[in-house]
């Protein structure tokens, strides 16, 4: 497994910032139409972390013009340009899938304190 | 040379420049030695023999032993003799065979370069003796509709009195995997530190396991 970790270790951003599902995030995504880049935003709550190394995932959710996204992103790929976490919120599961069956004020999450 | 032998690591992914992620198998291939030429003169062939992988030399029969010691190829370690593991012919020309001694170091980038595309042969995962289901893919019968007992089988076997034979290749239980399996065209990823080979995508075999790598048969470049 030491080989293995050795090779992950190269991909594996230092820039993430600590963010757990329930948090809503800001990913600014690289996007390339032709040979033009631009840098698109996708904002949303974090359903899950999959943690698996250089191969980590994390779920975004949000709602577009009523209609629910969900975008599953790499946490450590050279698309996504930036991270920010714009507001912690507190919840007690790791996956909070049941925010996929409630919207509106039902789908709302507590903010969490954090130092 | 058209081939080197490794050991399969394990599976992970790497990212590329444009960003998107490749799949690849970790194989190292460190400790790769010539071990013995086949030559015109004596075997009528020209070959490289490759060992790779560390034996115990108390473990080793005293023919073996023999072998290597005339090689002179036991290797002393923390105090511990080892000769090695797995040897294997690879087919070379006669120049070829002029350029490497008997004791010399091959590495894998030195035989492939990156993007190549290669054959990998490995031993497959051994399943056992496997039903028709899972070894064909068969369909195995209805859950209902009165079906009693028989309900992962694989049906007829073929026809009565005409062929009154059953046919070659008929899909039936057995041994399932532990087999030789060869992974044809697949791109080679890139070289790591300390002889380590990624291959795109997934290679025959258990982690750990014996894979030889080889020049792909069906080349189109």
């Amino acid at each position: 497994m030491h080989a293995l970790s050795a090779i992950e270790e190269q991909y594996i951003r230092k820039d993430v910032p600590a963010f757990r599902a329930g948090d809503t995030v800001r990913v600014n995504v690289r996007i390339r139409e032709g040979d033009k880049e631009r840098i698109q935003a996708f904002e949303g709550v974090v359903l899950r972390r999959h943690a698996a190394g250089a191969r980590s995932t994390f779920t975004v959710r949000k709602m577009s013009s009523g209609i629910g996204v969900e975008r599953i992103f790499p946490l450590h790929s050279p698309m996504i340009e930036s991270l920010e976490v714009v507001r912690h919120g507190r919840v007690r599961q790791a996956r909070i899938y049941y925010l996929r069956d409630r919207f509106g004020k039902a789908a709302r999450i507590k903010a969490r304190r954090v130092n | 040379m058209q081939g080197i032998l490794g050991r399969k690591i394990g599976m992970t992914a790497i990212f590329n420049e444009d960003g998107t992620q490749t799949p690849v198998t970790v194989i190292s291939t460190a400790g790769n030695v010539v071990v013995d030429k086949r030559t015109e003169e004596r075997n009528g062939y020209t070959a490289l023999v490759l060992g790779f992988g560390d034996k115990r030399v108390k473990r080793v029969t005293k023919p073996e032993l023999g072998f290597f010691a005339k090689q002179n190829l036991v290797e002393d370690r923390d105090g511990k003799q080892f000769v090695k593991r797995h040897l294997r012919e690879f087919r070379v020309t006669p120049e070829q065979l002029d350029a490497l001694d008997v004791g010399a170091d091959v590495n894998a980038s030195d035989v492939f370069f990156v993007g190549e595309k290669v054959d990998v042969v490995g031993t497959s995962k051994g399943r056992g003796f496997t039903g028709v289901m899972k070894r064909h893919n068969f369909r195995g019968t209805k859950a209902s509709h009165g079906v009693h007992e028989y309900f992962r089988h694989g049906g007829s076997i073929g026809s009565n009195t005409s062929p009154a034979r059953v046919f070659k290749n008929r899909g039936m239980p057995g041994q399932h995997g532990n087999k030789r399996v060869t992974v044809q065209n697949v791109r080679l990823a890139g070289f790591e530190e300390g002889g380590l080979v990624l291959i795109r995508g997934g290679v025959p075999g258990p982690n750990g396991g014996l894979v030889i790598i080889k020049k792909s048969v069906k080349r189109s470049i």
